[in-house]
């Protein structure tokens, strides 16, 4: 795949945002590719995380383990984690010589997808935690009542708290499709192999092909300001249905 | 404090439930001490006392929701199929209906009956109107009929009921009192907590007293309304302070 045809415009032109836009509106196939494999990497991250996040976030919520505090707080760290740095993490587990080297995952959309795990993970369990414990310290004596076990409460904690976790999961998918620090180390920008939207806006940034860059921002920004709208529309739902 | 061998006039019916010398303590505070008492198998129990008597607390004890510090709870006939009303609902995010689908949910009844039943109970609770509504926005009067509707599907042995009126208006208490009423005549023991004289002598086939976490008395309704042995309870039936 080539964006030969994009680069043919002139990137110095005052017209840059007219040609970004044009190439938007006529779905410039090099542009669908790249939005396409963001689209794939980030969902498929934010996926996996909400399956293990949300158990584990609830988990954390209902028992009083030891090491939970530890835990919570490392959880919370975490959110906050650069994602240059678990790129380099992500990076040295999967190279050549690294413990999971055999697998041959690194410069794949796998090896992206797991980086961006790694990133979203602590802000869905982290915030996962703190609504089922909320909720938990209102249901409890109901629930016990019932003569459900801790375990069988959680299903029912997670979808009373649906929601709250929806925003939750759309607050994880927002840090998954606007980093570009990890996805760059373990992906490496491969063309049309790895290339994402954040690492194609960083590179055709820093070759002046500013029209492609332009549209991919544009097309990020819609989508994220899409999630966030989404995030407040079911929010306001929430308010009005469930009081 | 009290001699006990006086206080108890209640003991010729076969036993439902035992409590031996229970106590229960707290951060180091004696909540409520050595309370032994025997529930026959049917009737309706009201448990009153001044605030703080530990009333609440004795009901969660038998009911199992909290543990004994000492002493122990004993069902002689078995566990009996219990549920427990409290002050205020604890209502699931959900449809009124789908609050009652659950409760048959986790009680086993297989899916295509819980519709069927759930419309059945609402129609009892006079509820019908409101079942797709969600339980969280409906008026406290119909939330603790809709808590009353989720007890009714138990077809519980025995229900307590925590204060279940004290935030209602004389509609919505009517109501409750005649809920109370019908499971009565189903069968259903009833234990209840209030602080409601008059309630208490439209309810009570007998009375608990409790006193600063000790019982004081445990007798027939007429005999505790107007011939109460202890000091405590006579001035708590002139509606005098007590404490």
């Amino acid at each position: 795949m080539s964006t030969g045809g994009i680069t043919a415009s002139d990137p110095h032109s005052d017209s840059a945002l007219y040609t970004a836009l044009a190439l938007v509106m006529d779905m410039d196939p090099a542009l669908v590719d790249i939005v396409a494999l963001s689209l794939r990497v980030s969902l498929s991250a934010v996926l996996t995380a909400a399956l293990i996040g949300l158990p584990l976030g609830a988990a954390l919520a209902l028992w009083r383990l030891p090491g939970r505090g530890v835990v919570i707080v490392a959880l919370n760290a975490l959110m906050g984690l650069p994602p240059v740095v678990a790129g380099l993490g992500v990076y040295l587990l999967l190279s050549r010589a690294g413990p999971l080297g055999e697998l041959g995952l690194l410069f794949t959309p796998s090896a992206m997808i797991i980086a961006q795990v790694v990133l979203v993970l602590p802000i869905i369990a982290a915030l996962a935690r703190q609504l089922v414990e909320e909720l938990w310290g209102e249901y409890q004596e109901q629930l016990y009542s019932f003569g459900l076990s801790r375990v069988r409460a959680i299903p029912t904690l997670l979808w009373d708290a649906r929601f709250g976790l929806i925003t939750v999961v759309l607050a994880g998918f927002g840090r998954a499709s606007a980093e570009v620090g990890a996805v760059l180390i373990v992906g490496g920008n491969i063309d049309g192999v790895t290339r994402v939207m954040t690492t194609a806006i960083a590179l055709e940034t820093s070759k002046g092909n500013l029209p492609l860059a332009l549209g991919l921002g544009i097309v990020l920004l819609s989508l994220v300001a899409l999630v966030n709208g989404a995030a407040y529309v079911i929010g306001e739902a929430a308010r009005r249905r469930l009081g | 404090m009290t001699d006990m061998s006086m206080a108890m006039d209640i003991q010729e019916a076969p036993a439902r439930l035992k409590l031996d010398a229970v106590s229960f303590e707290h951060r180091g505070q004696t909540l409520l001490e050595d309370v032994s008492l025997t529930l026959s198998t049917s009737g309706k129990t009201l448990i009153m006392g001044p605030n703080g008597a530990g009333k609440s607390l004795l009901m969660r004890l038998a009911h199992g929701l909290l543990q004994p510090s000492r002493g122990q709870v004993q069902w002689p006939a078995g566990q009996p199929r219990q549920a427990m009303v409290f002050q205020r609902p604890v209502l699931l995010r959900r449809s009124a209906l789908a609050n009652l689908t659950y409760t048959l949910k986790i009680n086993a009844v297989p899916r295509a009956k819980r519709r069927a039943l759930a419309h059945e109970a609402l129609e009892h609770f006079g509820l019908a109107a409101v079942a797709k509504r969600p339980a969280r926005v409906l008026s406290g009067g119909e939330q603790q009929r809709l808590a009353l509707a989720r007890a009714w599907l138990i077809n519980p042995e025995v229900l307590f009921l925590d204060e279940p009126t004290a935030a209602l208006d004389p509609a919505a208490i009517k109501a409750v009192e005649d809920a109370i009423a019908d499971f009565h005549r189903r069968g259903t023991r009833i234990v209840m907590t209030s602080h409601d004289l008059h309630q208490a002598r439209r309810l009570a086939d007998e009375v608990i007293f409790l006193c600063n976490g000790r019982l004081v008395e445990h007798s027939k309704a007429e005999t505790f309304f107007s011939a109460a042995r202890s000091a405590e309870a006579r001035a708590f039936v002139k509606g005098e302070l007590v404490w």
